[in-house]
Order: C-alpha cells, then sequence, then structure tokens
C-alpha cells in the first residue's frame, strides 16, 4: 500500500459507521502531543484523554480516527483504550465518582461509604444513574490514605468522607 | 454546608522541627502547605545543587557520590540509585536516554510522593536535573498518575518557571548540558508503577511489563538507555550532593545501615494518621507514637510495614528499625515505608480478601500465574470469609501464595499479592481454619456463581 492508498483508508475508515470526525481543536491537540514523544504512538493514551475530555468518553469512531493521525493501527488504539481504567469506552454520566477500595479506606469505613452512595444514587459500580449525571467506578488507593474513606468526584479529591453526609456532597455537583 | 472535607495533602511536622541540616526532602515546605513556587525555592537554596555540579563535576563523579550515599530506591524497592545509575549504558557512540520519574504512586497505604509533587515540584525537576546529567539523558518524563489533578498542576507550573528561567533547555546554567522535561500524565492501572510497564504505558502501549535482562538501562523507552527513579529518591539527590555523601550517610544518626531521611507515614486505625521526614531506621513504635496511638483504645493486631505489596508484621516488630534490610530479614519488605495500622477487631480473612481483590483486578493479564491464580485466591477467600470454606482451602491458598512467588512472573506484581497473603496465612492461620466448614468436593447448597470474580 502506498502512502495516497493508505491515507484513503484510513479516511474511509475514520469516516465509516457512526461517521465520527475529529474536532479540529483536538485534531490540533493531538498533533501537538504527538511530537512530545520520539514515536507518535506514544501521545496513543494522551489523545484519548483529548476525545475523552470534550465527548466525556470515547466513541467507537474516535478509536480509527485517533489511529489514523498516529500513523498506527486501530487496534492497537483499541487495544490501549480498553485496557486503561480511566479511559472510558461506554458513555459515562456528567461526574464520574472513583471510590477507593484500597486496604486503608477499607480499615477506615468504606464499604460503608460504598453502601451510602449506591443507596443514595440507586446504581452499582460500573452504572451510572438514569438521569445521566453521575457514573460510580472504584479506583485503586487515591493516595489520601491519611484520610479515609476517600473518593473523587470528576477532578475533586474528598477525604474524609462523612457517610452521613454524601448526599449533601453530590448536591455541589448539578 | 457539609462536613465531608476537600483532601489536603500536609506534613505532620511544624517548621521549627525541620531545618536544611536534617530534613532534606522537607525543611523548605510551608506551614499552610502552599506550593513552593521558583522565587521561593531559589531563596531556599533551590537549583544551588545544580549550579555547583554540572560542568564541574564529572557523570561519573556524580553516580560516585549517589553510590556512597548509599540512596536506596524509595518506591519501595530499595535497589541503590547510584548503582542502578551505574548501569546506564553511555558513551561512545550510544544516544543519549532518558530519565523517568515514577510517580505512579498507587500503592495502597502510600501517600507520600503526593506532598513532594503537590507542594515542592522544584526540588523533583533539580533531582532530575541531575540525575540526567549523571546518565546523559537527553529528556526527562514525569510520569504521573491521572488522579493526582493537584500535582499536575504543580509541575506543569513548575516545569514552565524551571524552563523560562533557564534550569531547563539548552545549556543549562551555561554548563552546555542539554536537558528538557515533559510531564506525562497516566490513565489508571496501579501496573503502570512497575519499572518495565510504565515504560511501555509512556511509549502509548498496554502497560505490560518486559522481562529483564535487558534492563532499561541498557534497553528502555524506545530502546534507549532509560532510568526510572522514585518521585522521593529523585528528590534526595540535591541534598546529597550540595552537602556529600558522608552528611547524608549520617542522616541516619546510627539508626540504620542505610543512608539519609526516610518519608513515612501512618494509616488505618490510629488516632492522628500522617506523614514525617525521620532518620530511615525509625521504628514502627515512634511511628505508631506520633501518629497519637491506636484509635478508640483497641489493641494493634498486625501492621502492614510499606503497602499492600509488603508482608504482615506482628506488634513484636515494633521496635525493628524500619529499613529495607531489617524488614527484609522479617520476609517482610519495608516497600514504601508507609504502615497501615490493623487493630484486634479486623477479620485477617476479609482483609486478605480485600487486598487480594486489589491485585487481582489490577493484575495486566499478561503472565498465567498472576492472571489466573490471583482471581482464584479470592474466589477462596470469598468462602473463607462466608464461612463455606472446603477441606484442603488453606493448604491451596499457600499452594497459590508459592506460584505467585518471585521469577514465576515477568514482573513483581504476582509475588507482591502473594506476600501480605502467605504471612497473613503465616501469623493467623486459626481464622482462615474457621472459614472451613464443607467437606472437599461436596455439593454446596448456594454455591458461588462461576464468573463473579
Amino acid at each position: 500500500m502506498n502512502d495516497t492508498v493508505r491515507a484513503q483508508v484510513h479516511s474511509a475508515i475514520a469516516s465509516d459507521g457512526d461517521g465520527f470526525t475529529l474536532h479540529a481543536d483536538d485534531l490540533h491537540a493531538i498533533e501537538h502531543e504527538r511530537d512530545h514523544y520520539e514515536q507518535p504512538q506514544a501521545a496513543c493514551i494522551e489523545a484519548l484523554k483529548i476525545v475523552q475530555r470534550r465527548h466525556g468518553w470515547v466513541p467507537d469512531g474516535a478509536i480509527p480516527a485517533i489511529a489514523n493521525v498516529l500513523g498506527i493501527g486501530a487496534a492497537s488504539v483499541e487495544g490501549v483504550a480498553t485496557f486503561y481504567s480511566l479511559i472510558f469506552r461506554q458513555p459515562v454520566g456528567r461526574h464520574v465518582i472513583l471510590v477507593c477500595d484500597s486496604s486503608s479506606c477499607f480499615l477506615t469505613d468504606y464499604e460503608q461509604l460504598r453502601d451510602a452512595l449506591t443507596e443514595h444514587l440507586g446504581i452499582g459500580f460500573g452504572e451510572t444513574t438514569p438521569d445521566g449525571r453521575f457514573t460510580l467506578l472504584p479506583v485503586c488507593c487515591l493516595g489520601a490514605c491519611d484520610r479515609g474513606p476517600a473518593m473523587m468526584i470528576g477532578d475533586d479529591t474528598y477525604g474524609p468522607v462523612m457517610i452521613d453526609d454524601v448526599a449533601s456532597l453530590l448536591e455541589g455537583y448539578p | 454546608m457539609t462536613a465531608s472535607q476537600r483532601y489536603r495533602c500536609q506534613l505532620h511536622q511544624s517548621a521549627a522541627e525541620r531545618s536544611a541540616e536534617t530534613h532534606p526532602l522537607t525543611w523548605r515546605l510551608r506551614e499552610d502547605s502552599a506550593l513552593i513556587g521558583l522565587d521561593e525555592y531559589l531563596d531556599k537554596d533551590g537549583y544551588a545543587a545544580v549550579r555547583q555540579t554540572l560542568g564541574s563535576q564529572s557523570p561519573q563523579d556524580v553516580i560516585a557520590t549517589v553510590k556512597q550515599a548509599n540512596v536506596r530506591g524509595r518506591g519501595g524497592a530499595g535497589f541503590s540509585a547510584g548503582m542502578k545509575w551505574s548501569l546506564t549504558l553511555q558513551g561512545g557512540d550510544l544516544p543519549r536516554g532518558y530519565i523517568v520519574c515514577n510517580a505512579d504512586e498507587m500503592e495502597p497505604g502510600t501517600f507520600k510522593d503526593r506532598l513532594l509533587l503537590e507542594q515542592l515540584p522544584h526540588l523533583l525537576i533539580e533531582g532530575m536535573i541531575l540525575g540526567g546529567y549523571a546518565n546523559n539523558s537527553r529528556f526527562g518524563y514525569i510520569f504521573l498518575r491521572g488522579e493526582y489533578i493537584e500535582a499536575a498542576r504543580a509541575v506543569t507550573q513548575a516545569l514552565d518557571e524551571a524552563r523560562a528561567a533557564g534550569w531547563l533547555g539548552a545549556d543549562i546554567a551555561g554548563s552546555g548540558f542539554d536537558f528538557d522535561i515533559a510531564l506525562h500524565t497516566g490513565a489508571g492501572r496501579y501496573i503502570c508503577g512497575e519499572e518495565t510497564a510504565l515504560i511501555s504505558s509512556l511509549e502509548g502501549k498496554r502497560a505490560n511489563p518486559r522481562a529483564k535482562p535487558p534492563f532499561p538501562g541498557q534497553s528502555g523507552a524506545w530502546g534507549k538507555p532509560t532510568v526510572v527513579n522514585n518521585v522521593e529518591t529523585l528528590c534526595n539527590v540535591p541534598a546529597v550532593l550540595r552537602h556529600g555523601a558522608e552528611w547524608y550517610q549520617g542522616l541516619s544518626g546510627g539508626l540504620s545501615n542505610d543512608g539519609g531521611t526516610k518519608l513515612y507515614g501512618v494509616s488505618g486505625k490510629v488516632n492522628r494518621p500522617g506523614l514525617w521526614e525521620l532518620p530511615i531506621g525509625t521504628s514502627g513504635r515512634e511511628l505508631i507514637e506520633r501518629a497519637g496511638g491506636m484509635r478508640d483504645g483497641r489493641a494493634l493486631k498486625t501492621w502492614l510495614p510499606g503497602g499492600g505489596s509488603t508482608g504482615f508484621l506482628l506488634p513484636e516488630h515494633l521496635e525493628l528499625a524500619l529499613d529495607f534490610d531489617t524488614i527484609g530479614e522479617q520476609g517482610s519488605r519495608m516497600g514504601t515505608g508507609l504502615l497501615t495500622v490493623v487493630n484486634e477487631d479486623q477479620s485477617m480473612v476479609s482483609l486478605a480478601r480485600n487486598l487480594e481483590e486489589f491485585f487481582a483486578r489490577e493484575s495486566c493479564g499478561w503472565c498465567t500465574p498472576c492472571r489466573d491464580g490471583l482471581p482464584w485466591t479470592v474466589k477462596i477467600l470469598r468462602a473463607l470469609e462466608r464461612g463455606e470454606g472446603e477441606q484442603g482451602d488453606i493448604e491451596l491458598l499457600e499452594e497459590l501464595a508459592n506460584d505467585l512467588g518471585p521469577g514465576k512472573t515477568f514482573c513483581a506484581h504476582a509475588p507482591g499479592a502473594a506476600m501480605p497473603l502467605e504471612s497473613a496465612l503465616r501469623y493467623f492461620r486459626d481464622e482462615f481454619e474457621r472459614g472451613v466448614t464443607h467437606p472437599r468436593g461436596a455439593a454446596h447448597e448456594d454455591p458461588i456463581p462461576v464468573g463473579e470474580v
């Protein structure tokens, strides 16, 4: 396959299916990241994060589109996308809650926090509330062990979380 | 208004307690825990080690000093940083490689690197410049876990400041040494903290570890010589070069053969969990005393000396010096040096189950003993926890712990998972035995569904 044919195949893949097209700003950001490393593939994780910041998750069509920009196979991008726990390959809520379930939080009432969250939200781990507001996920040790139990809502880390005011804490995230 | 708090990382030592002579890592930290910017860092002897070293000492001199100071890897493995650096290929026609800071802090019970990253990123940058100089690295990467949002802000600001002031870039401090650093943030997965998996992840691949040899110092990121050091390890380097190996060795004050101080911490069932910089070799008893003793007056049952991948120790081990060799002799590891304290009310079966669930989930799946063995241990532990264990389950767990041990997998993930399991079985076997209520092979009334783990 010469370069011209390859480019045509790539663009055919990128516009396939749901007709996903990378936003111009995202394309620019990914190309910028690509130049930070010795090989373009290294920007793969950052590219997925760039797309995720815009869409909340990584839509199917983004996989070949990113592969095209980086000049690598779509399977490589999908392999990376499905490996990392903070890359979401299905839609998530507006706010992702990451609950630390590692040993120190386990010793400081993680299970009560988990139960309070699942009861209040009416969902389990890996699920999203029907109104699309919250997704609940477990996460490895958040490095907030001195203030367990700990969790993140979006970019904000809380600890210690008081079990009794989980509801009022979530109020801050409409 | 809510009673829950935004998490803030703090050192539990007042400024009066800390000095440049005794606390190389934390003496610059402010009482208000605010980020120390470039101006304040420069006022507090910042980049003095770079100015003093680059151009006037050879890379080999730097390596010799770090080796002599016996700075051992603070990420948990305890390997001599100077020794590691001396094994990095350089010279002749070899291309200049990379220095990578492992800031992927995810070891259960560990919250120390966060402090240095959020409050003193220039110290890390200075350590990386010196490490880059010693290892002939062209470029540095700070591999930061994605969840450390505040640290990413602080490091980004510090890198911009350092570059603008000429501490990064071409011809640093007029020495002729060219070097720059980029921040690389991760996207989850504990395994990224493993040295070779981290390199795979940096290259934009799945974070599978690699066989050694070749060691990263021979062939690492993109096949070039690559040195990977923990945040705390690199933060020790400026003081070592500023004040000398002998001074650094003396910091441990005879408590240990290792040199320097350690960022120790305590979490779990104590009154005031926290973080302190103390001479390496400080005892577990002193740490728990600094943490205000046991919460609610409950007795200490057991403790992990340095994260989820270290072996449990007993109250009788509290007097031991917390250093790599002393704790290693007890069949455990010092690991990160942040204690997880467990009281008498805790079921060890449940705690072992929690730990093994973590390791099972975080296995990258590359090696069979780890990928298949860890979910198996979880399944057995869950059965024991519910009092539905079968005869032979404990022996099977012991066998699994053995099969997960060193040398059977590419990396230390499985051996790390085996250590708390093996030590829990050794010290608290009766608790596990109480979960065995069923004859071997007999049908269960309510079996645990296949595929639940």
